[in-house]
């Protein structure tokens, strides 16, 4: 019996009551629970920064959803983070209005400025970068969003600007 | 010029409440829409010409009027809010600065196809956006336009704001059902079409925002007046914008059948100083080039149609003659395959295959073989071929370079990008 290994797969943790408070309130508009799914892990994320394993079968039982489904659900949405995150996401738009405006170059401002690539984070925690596609801003291109604002007619000095605001709210 | 769909709107001012758009004549289409009988109001949009704005054209009651005769069982009605084409911004500012013109707009729809549940699945970065929507649907429900017995009737219509978490497939009407379903949101083969079969296997219909706005005007104020509101006998208004280097990118409303021209020098202000149209994408990034001497065509799908594109969006992105269209088209690409849901070999393998080869033309280092397997790649990811239309849609852009800038892709395996880059 000695011999048995403990396991070290992942296990659910306890949700929290503001969590299940809001998915409860979730679950009145849709008339099954895996429907729910993808809105528990936003819940989920907005609590804790990113979705980890534990959350995630947390969340899976809780909806008694299968795991692997609602694995397969927080993989395809870019917007949920299965990895941690820094206090603060920049969401950087590549796609075609920005690039044509210059965006390439105010990314190689934002490597240099924090030291991190697209998927890093800077060491003191406080901001990750991430590409994302078209934001919906075209007409104020280049564009990025920080958190949930939006930043726009990008320049070099405004990012730095954005960059040192965020810095100080820390 | 008469411009229903963004007449309450003004920058810079927080857009009306429920008492401000009402006052300014808003919900009148409601009790308008519960004195008619559901199906004479679908006879009704379908006659005022009203076609869908989220890049189909499809004329909208003729695709209401698909729906099965009610059984007893719940009907949906989904707004399509998942607004990620590339160049595409319309239907934010509808929604940041008017959102009851869309929570009236769906209302009347929503009665027209006896829907018992009505659902905005709206993009999940559009964080303003899914405020002041919160709010009007909180301020309709207070003021009784929504919930149980609406204006005393039979009908009641309760409204979800679903926000997403990312991915422009989610924007395809049945992958966003998937999505909404709690699933991955690939595609769902058609037929059934989601009239028949959608949300939860029960009829749906997804349904543009911009579309859906354009029902409070038709149901007030009649299909006369509507068809009266565009150029030469065409009926309506659309928003059409301009992004790239003119002097003023934005949208605007405008008559349907303005053209290029106008839209591109009169509204955009034209190209900024120091540089020249190349060619235009004239509805999104999913559209074929269209070249400067189709400017004054008039923003028609049949008329962009006939010239060899689609008018898709009508938000039009201007390619200058300082951008490698080369460039361009990689960028492109590469936008489609990183949303390529990943169901079909095509899409998933052929996409990321194209882009490959691009980035080596980018880089000095393709061939005249690479921009060979690109041209028979547009035909393998064509129409047909594919489960949905997206990679369809990403070859567009990329066959309608290869034909109208072969001499800059060749260029490219002889010198490789010459364009400074931005």
């Amino acid at each position: 019996m000695s011999n048995l290994i403990a396991s070290t797969a992942p296990r659910a943790r306890q949700l929290t009551h503001e969590e299940i408070h809001e998915i409860e309130h979730e679950k009145t508009h849709y008339p099954y629970p895996q429907a729910v799914g993808l809105e528990a892990l936003k819940i989920v994320q907005k609590y804790q920064g990113w979705v980890s394993d534990e959350s995630l079968l947390a969340v899976a039982a809780y909806l008694q959803i299968p795991p692997d489904d609602l694995e397969g659900v927080a993989t395809f949405f870019n917007l949920i983070y299965r990895r941690p995150v820094g206090k603060n996401v920049i969401l950087f738009c590549d796609s075609v209005a920005c690039w044509m405006l210059g965006c390439d170059s105010l990314k190689a401002h934002i490597t240099k400025t924090l030291g991190i690539e697209y998927g890093q984070t800077t060491t003191d925690n406080l901001f990750t970068l991430i590409p994302v596609p078209c934001l919906g801003d075209c007409d104020k291109a280049p564009t990025m969003m920080v958190g949930n604002e939006s930043y726009r007619n990008l320049t070099p000095t405004s990012i730095d600007q954005i960059i040192a605001d965020h810095k100080a709210k820390a | 010029m008469q411009k229903p769909l963004t007449k309450n709107i003004e920058k810079g001012r927080a857009p009306f409440n429920f008492q401000q758009y009402s006052a300014a004549g808003g919900y009148l289409s409601v009790a308008k829409a519960l004195a008619m009988e559901p199906k004479a109001l679908v006879t009704f949009v379908k006659d005022s010409g009203l076609g869908g704005r989220g890049g189909a054209g499809f004329n909208t009651g003729l695709k209401w009027s698909f729906t099965p005769e009610p059984d007893g069982g719940p009907r949906y009605l989904v707004v399509n809010a998942d607004e990620m084409e590339p160049g595409t911004f319309k239907d934010r500012l509808l929604m940041e600065h008017d959102p009851h013109l869309l929570i009236e707009g769906m209302i009347t729809s929503a009665y027209a196809i006896q829907a018992s549940m009505a659902y905005i699945f709206l993009r999940g970065e559009y964080k303003l956006a899914e405020k002041n929507l919160q709010t009007a649907i909180a301020e309709a429900y207070v003021a009784g336009v929504l919930g149980k017995n609406i204006h005393g009737s039979n009908y009641s219509l309760d409204i979800c704001l679903h926000t997403s978490a990312g991915r422009y497939i989610c924007g395809e009407e049945t992958a966003l059902i998937n999505a909404l379903e709690g699933k991955r949101a690939n595609p769902r083969a058609k037929p059934p079409f989601p009239q028949v079969s959608g949300l939860w296997g029960r009829p749906t219909l997804v349904n543009n925002v911009e579309t859906i706005c354009n029902i409070p005007g038709i149901v007030t104020h009649g299909i006369e007046w509507y068809k009266a509101l565009g150029l030469n006998g065409q009926p309506g208004t659309r928003i059409c914008g301009v992004s790239g280097r003119v002097k003023n990118p934005g949208c605007w409303e405008m008559p349907v059948g303005t053209t290029f021209r106008t839209l591109l020098e009169d509204y955009a202000g034209g190209m900024q100083d120091g540089y020249q149209l190349k060619a235009f994408l004239p509805g999104g990034g999913s559209t074929d080039f269209l070249l400067p001497e189709h400017l004054d065509l008039p923003m028609l799908p049949s008329d962009v149609a006939k010239a060899g594109s689609r008018l898709g969006t009508s938000l039009i992105m201007v390619l200058d003659d300082k951008t490698c269209p080369v460039g361009c088209i990689h960028n492109l690409i590469k936008f489609f395959a990183h949303e390529s849901c990943g169901w079909c070999t095509p899409c998933r393998d052929g996409l990321p295959w194209a882009e490959h080869m691009l980035e080596k033309l980018e880089a000095g280092t393709g061939s005249l073989k690479d921009i060979e397997i690109l041209q028979e790649m547009t035909v393998y990811m064509g129409p047909g071929n594919t489960f949905c239309a997206l990679a369809p849609g990403a070859a567009e852009p990329l066959q309608s370079g290869l034909k109208y800038f072969m001499d800059e892709f060749v260029s490219h395996v002889n010198h490789g990008c010459g364009y400074k880059k931005h």
